[in-house]
Parts: structure tokens; C-alpha cells; sequence
């Protein structure tokens, strides 16, 4: 079987999950993502996604928040076969 | 006297547990270095007086802007004996983080372990001794909603204030490991502690607010429920709120004409007419915000304190990301057709400055409750009735339409610079003392900072349309008048006469005093009042008129609350001449456009 290729969390369905690859984002959004628990090595769900190109409702660990899918293009991903 | 600062993550209960120690009563104040106010209280910790002060929620000590910066230049510039660093339990795995860069070896570390309920309802058990010795400081476990473990704390308090800073920072129970040595407070260090001490079930989830969320976000329904419980909070906020405020008016005149009126009768018409009507309506009219404001926090707790607003923000941020707003801003620039004044106040919920204050810019644009009463009033002296809905319908429009174009012209100069990485929290549940007691703070700060400032207001007013000495109140022989004349000719091609721009200058104060103040302009009462308006204006001037007065300076309280929540004259200044100059151009081009038109 052929393993999956690394994906950006916004190309993320709802319901699938991922783990963290790496982060490309400015040192700020870096720190508030790592804050918010969003680091490397860490399982990420996506639980919905809003209307119009809204934002994307995640969670990771015992977190749910809420990010724009411009930022979420910035966090690479290893999406997880269920 | 020793200082104790409260520090933790937003969304982290830490309010809650600096009022549950303190017993709400804090003070709002200065401090060396800051722009923002901060709240602090005097309490009694093993029969010393300390002082406790509540900084803002943060996310990362490192960075260099926003509260983070204020955390950052408090902890410089203030000597600090005491850090409670205040830790959401059932997040402790990310959030303890945070402690890495607070310990210091000078300064004492309590870890407070808050919402303590909500980690045991998920499963999640926490060793508190191990973690304690693996960290090197006093860790405890609380709920600061419902009181558990805050006797704890106070004595973890009373023990740390003991011993001599620098001493020892593992004092308590934090036993085992000396000071600057052991404990390792890196990001591998706290993460190994918390493997070690902390168990998190696989699938710790929030089930009911999973359920909540699944009606409340639904892809086609959580919009219209959005707008309906927006609706109702409205209903609940200004159909409630108007009677009190009416009953509250009505006492206040009865008070005057029953007691007032007689007791200053033997002054001189110019003093009591200064104290009547320049210092008591000033009072009255800061008085008659109180429950209005009351009610707004009661409900913006509900709907901030249950989770809901986070939501709110999810739902709207497609359309509100556009106009350089948030979904939170949506909420308040709704509640601004209520009242802007508490609208104003609600705009603290946001982290970024910029997004702030282009909220705090565009929030005067809504129509409020008392430009209402004007606008009732214009039209049905004015309009026929058949077309009456409409005319009104389109001031709402022009009100929307303002708003955006405002947001569009400023979001470029008001720039949000806090990324859009917002928790959303689990559904809760706010205690009706917690509601309670945020109403009471709010009506605190409203009263403490604006009444000054309304008072001297709506004093300045009364002399402008009293005086000089033997004008009639409000006549064109008053200062007043004179403005109006040499208004002339400004307002003049907006059909604005100098009568009307003497109601505009009562319009200063208050909305609700425009009618009043026509009364005393024409001399005239209710339905002859409207016929002698409709016999000196034409609908077109009334529509000027009126497009002018939604969109100018809406009343002295909001600008009291831009000026006290932005702390900047710069920032007010803008916020009075730009809606200023807006409704100039608008009222403009009408009048000319329309009498073009309809000559």
C-alpha cells in the first residue's frame, strides 16, 4: 500500500485526522498555535469546517478551537487512515 | 506591602478565581508603564495584608505585543512576591507551558490547578504531589466557580508569603528539589512532568457540548439559530430594559418636580436652572444607562461565559473576515441598535487593539433605541403612513451601509494583528453570582469614569442654549442660535436651518432630548409641534435631518465610553469628526440630489 503524501491541515476533510508534521507560520502565529497546543507530533481532528469558506473548527488533545484556513494552510500534516 | 499577580492562559477561569478571592472588591487602575488599566484588590492572607492584581490572559510570555506585552512590563516594572499561575486542569498538558518562562529563582510559583469539576467529569486524574516535586512549586487543585480548594489555596498562599523570595521556591509541599536545580522548567522538562503525574483517557471529550454543538454549528441551521438568539437576547435586553429605564426617567422627574423644584425655589433662576438642568439631567442621564448596561452584561455573560460567543465568532468570521472584522464584532455592532454604550464596553472580549477599536469606530453607526424615538417622531410629522415603514426601513439600510463603509475605509489604519486562533470552549454553565457580580463591575466602571465627563457635558449644553442673559432657553438669540447662524452657512445646503441645528446641539447630549428640545425651540407641544415642523420643513430637509442625526455623534456617553475604553483623545477625536463628517456628505448629497430631483 502506498503511503499517504504529507497534506496542509486545511485539505483536511471533516472527521479525519492528522498528525503534525511541521508548522510554517510567523514566529507569532507559531507561538499562539503552540500555545493553543497545535506542535509537532501532536493528532489533530477536524471536527467541522464553516460555511462560505468559514473557518476551520479543530481539535487537539482536550482543545477545541477554531482557525482561518489561511492559517491552517501553514501547518503540514500526516493524514491518518482510518 | 506584599503583591501577588494572577497569570494564566484566557479562558482559564482567572477572573473567577481573582473574585472569589477577592469578593469582588477590586479597583480599576494605573499602573507604572501600562496603557491599561488593571484590576487589584486588597486581601487578608494569614493576617497580612497583600495585594492581589489580575493581569491580563495570555497565551505566551515570549511575545511582544498585545497583553502579553502588558504581562511582560508589569512583571518588570512591579515588584512581584507571589506569581498564582492559573492553569485550565483539564488543558494542563499544553498549558503548562507556560510556567517555564514566569519561575524565576526570586520569585514565588503557586500552580493553580482551576476548573477542577470539569477535568474529574472528563476522566482526567491528576497526581498533585508528584507534580508538586517533579516542578519544584506548590501545585493545587481548585474549582474558583464553585469554591473547592480555595481554602487550600489560601493557606499554599499564606505559606509561600512566609518564606523569604529566593529562599526557596519548592517551600510548601513542593518538597524534594532545591531551588534553580531539579526542577526542569523546559518544554521537555514540563512535558515529562506531566506524563508522569497527569492521565488523560483516550477519548476525553465534552459529550453534551459535542451533542450542543452539532444543533448549534449545524452547516445550515447554525446561522438562522445564530439570528434568533441574537433576536431574543435583543428582546430581553431592550424590552426589559426600556420600562426600568422609563420607570427610572419618570422617578427622576417626579423626584425633581416633588423635591427639587420646591426646595431650590427661592435661587436665583440661573443657579437652580444650572443645578436643575445642567447638573441633575446630567446625573440623569448617566442614571438612566444603568440598567440598560446591567442587563447588556447579564446577558453577555451568558453569552460569553457559556461558550456561545466563541461560536458566534465561528459562524460569522466567513462574511466578518471581509470587512476586517470578527464575529465577535458582529455581536456587539447588533447590540449597538440596542444602546452603543454597553456595545462599547462588550468590545474588551477582544485581545487585538486594532480589531478593537475599528469595532469601537463602527459601533456608533448602529441605529440605537433613541435615535429611534427621533426618527418615529420626523416621520410621522413628515410622511404619510402607508410610506412610513419604508422611510424607516431605509434609515436601517443607511445604517448598515455606513457601518460597512467604515470598516472598509479603516480596517487598513485598525488592523487586526491577534491571529484568528481562538479555543472554543465547552459549553458552561456562568453562576448567577458570577452574571450578577459582572453587571454590578460594569455599572462600576460606567459610573466611576463617564459621569464626570457627561455631566460636564450636559452642562456646557445648557449654558449654550440659556445664555446670554434674557435670550429665551433655546431661541436664536442663544449661544446656541448664534452657532446655529454661523452654521448657516454649512448646513444650510443640507436644509438644515439654525433652528434644527440648535436641536442637533441638544442632539449632543442625548437623543432622547431631541424632541424635548424642538419643544422648546418652536414652543410648542406634541401633535402642534408636528404641525408647526411640517409647516416650516419640507420631507426632504426631514429626511436630511434625519440622516444627519443617525449618523453624527450619537450622545456625550458614548463618546465618555470610546474615550475611557480606547484611552486615547487621538482615537476619540476621530471617532467624533469622522461620523461627523460622514453624515455631512451624506445629508449633502441627498438634499441636493433630491431637491435636483423633486426640486
Amino acid at each position: 500500500m502506498k503511503k499517504a503524501q504529507p497534506d496542509t491541515l486545511d485539505a483536511l476533510r471533516p472527521g479525519e485526522t492528522g498528525t503534525i508534521l511541521a508548522l510554517h507560520a510567523s514566529v507569532e502565529l507559531y507561538r499562539r498555535l503552540a500555545a493553543l497546543g497545535l506542535r509537532v507530533g501532536k493528532h489533530v481532528r477536524i471536527l467541522r469546517r464553516g460555511r462560505f469558506a468559514g473557518p476551520l473548527h479543530v481539535r487537539v488533545g482536550t482543545t477545541d478551537l477554531m482557525l482561518r484556513t489561511s492559517d491552517a494552510c501553514c501547518i503540514q500534516v500526516q493524514r491518518s487512515h482510518t | 506591602m506584599k503583591r501577588i499577580a494572577v497569570i494564566g492562559m484566557p479562558n482559564t477561569g482567572k477572573s473567577t478565581l481573582f473574585n472569589r478571592l477577592t469578593g469582588a472588591h477590586a479597583k480599576v487602575g494605573n499602573w507604572p508603564g501600562l496603557t491599561v488599566e488593571l484590576l487589584s484588590a486588597r486581601i487578608v492572607v494569614g493576617g497580612e495584608m497583600v495585594q492581589l492584581v489580575d493581569l491580563p490572559g495570555i497565551y505566551d510570555l515570549r511575545a511582544q505585543s498585545g497583553d502579553e506585552a502588558v504581562v511582560t512590563t508589569f512583571l518588570a516594572q512591579n515588584a512581584v512576591d507571589l506569581a498564582l499561575v492559573v492553569i485550565n486542569a483539564s488543558q494542563v498538558e499544553r498549558q503548562i507551558m507556560l510556567l517555564g518562562p514566569i519561575a524565576k529563582p526570586d520569585l514565588h510559583v503557586i500552580l493553580v490547578l482551576n476548573m477542577a469539576d470539569e477535568a474529574a467529569a472528563l476522566g482526567i486524574s491528576i497526581d498533585r504531589e508528584t507534580l508538586s516535586s517533579d516542578l519544584g512549586v506548590p501545585v493545587c487543585l481548585i474549582s474558583a466557580k464553585y469554591g473547592q480548594g480555595v481554602e487550600q489555596l489560601h493557606a499554599l498562599i499564606a505559606t509561600a508569603l512566609r518564606t523569604p523570595a529566593g529562599a526557596a521556591p519548592a517551600a510548601g509541599n513542593g518538597a524534594g528539589k532545591g531551588p534553580g536545580q531539579g526542577a526542569r522548567l523546559d518544554e521537555h522538562g514540563l512535558e515529562a512532568a506531566i506524563r508522569r503525574s497527569v492521565m488523560i483517557p483516550v477519548h476525553a471529550s465534552h459529550a453534551l457540548t459535542e451533542k450542543i454543538d452539532r444543533v448549534l454549528l449545524h452547516p445550515w441551521m447554525g446561522l438562522p439559530i445564530f439570528f434568533a438568539l441574537m433576536f431574543l437576547l435583543f428582546q430581553a435586553v431592550f424590552f426589559v430594559g426600556k420600562p426600568i429605564q422609563d420607570g427610572m426617567a419618570w422617578a427622576l422627574t417626579a423626584f425633581r418636580s416633588g423635591v427639587l423644584n420646591p426646595a431650590f425655589a427661592g435661587l436665583p433662576a440661573v443657579v437652580s436652572g444650572l443645578l436643575l438642568d445642567g447638573i441633575y439631567n446630567g446625573l440623569g442621564t448617566v442614571a438612566s444607562f444603568v440598567p440598560l448596561i446591567i442587563l447588556f452584561f447579564l446577558c453577555m455573560a451568558v453569552v460569553e461565559d457559556t461558550g456561545y460567543l466563541s461560536r458566534a465568532a465561528f459562524l460569522m468570521d466567513a462574511l466578518m473576515s471581509r470587512f476586517g472584522l470578527d464575529g465577535r464584532s458582529f455581536v456587539m455592532i447588533l447590540m449597538g441598535f440596542g444602546c452603543n454604550v454597553p456595545a462599547l464596553m462588550g468590545t474588551r472580549v477582544m485581545r487585538s487593539r486594532g480589531l478593537r477599536l475599528l469595532t469601537m469606530l463602527v459601533i456608533p453607526l448602529s441605529l440605537c433605541s433613541a435615535r429611534l424615538q427621533v426618527f418615529l417622531f420626523f416621520i410621522a410629522a413628515l410622511f404619510p403612513a402607508d410610506i412610513a415603514p419604508v422611510v424607516l426601513f431605509s434609515l436601517y439600510l443607511i445604517s448598515i451601509a455606513t457601518a460597512v463603509l467604515t470598516s472598509q475605509l479603516f480596517k487598513r489604519r485598525f488592523v487586526n494583528d491577534d491571529p484568528f486562533v481562538l479555543e472554543i470552549p465547552p459549553y458552561r454553565f456562568p453562576t448567577t453570582q458570577q452574571m450578577l457580580l459582572r453587571g454590578w463591575q460594569e455599572v462600576g466602571h460606567f459610573l466611576r469614569r463617564a459621569t464626570r465627563f457627561i455631566v460636564a457635558g450636559v452642562v456646557l449644553v445648557w449654558l449654550l442654549t440659556n445664555f446670554p442673559a434674557g435670550a429665551a432657553p433655546g431661541s436664536v438669540d442663544t449661544w446656541a442660535g448664534q452657532i446655529g447662524s454661523l452654521l448657516n452657512p454649512v448646513l444650510s445646503p443640507l436644509g438644515i436651518d439654525p433652528k434644527l441645528t440648535i436641536a442637533l446641539i441638544f442632539g449632543f447630549v442625548a437623543k432622547e432630548v431631541v424632541i424635548g428640545a424642538l419643544a422648546v425651540i418652536y414652543a410648542r407641544e406634541g401633535g402642534a409641534l408636528m404641525t408647526t415642523i411640517a409647516s416650516q420643513i419640507d420631507w426632504v430637509q426631514a429626511y436630511s435631518f434625519m440622516l444627519f442625526t443617525l449618523i453624527y455623534t450619537p450622545c456625550l456617553s458614548t463618546i465618555a465610553t470610546i474615550r475611557n475604553e480606547a484611552r486615547s483623545r487621538a482615537f476619540t477625536a476621530l471617532a467624533v469628526a469622522w461620523p461627523l463628517a460622514l453624515a455631512w456628505t451624506v445629508s449633502l448629497v441627498f438634499y441636493q440630489t433630491a431637491r435636483l430631483v423633486w426640486a
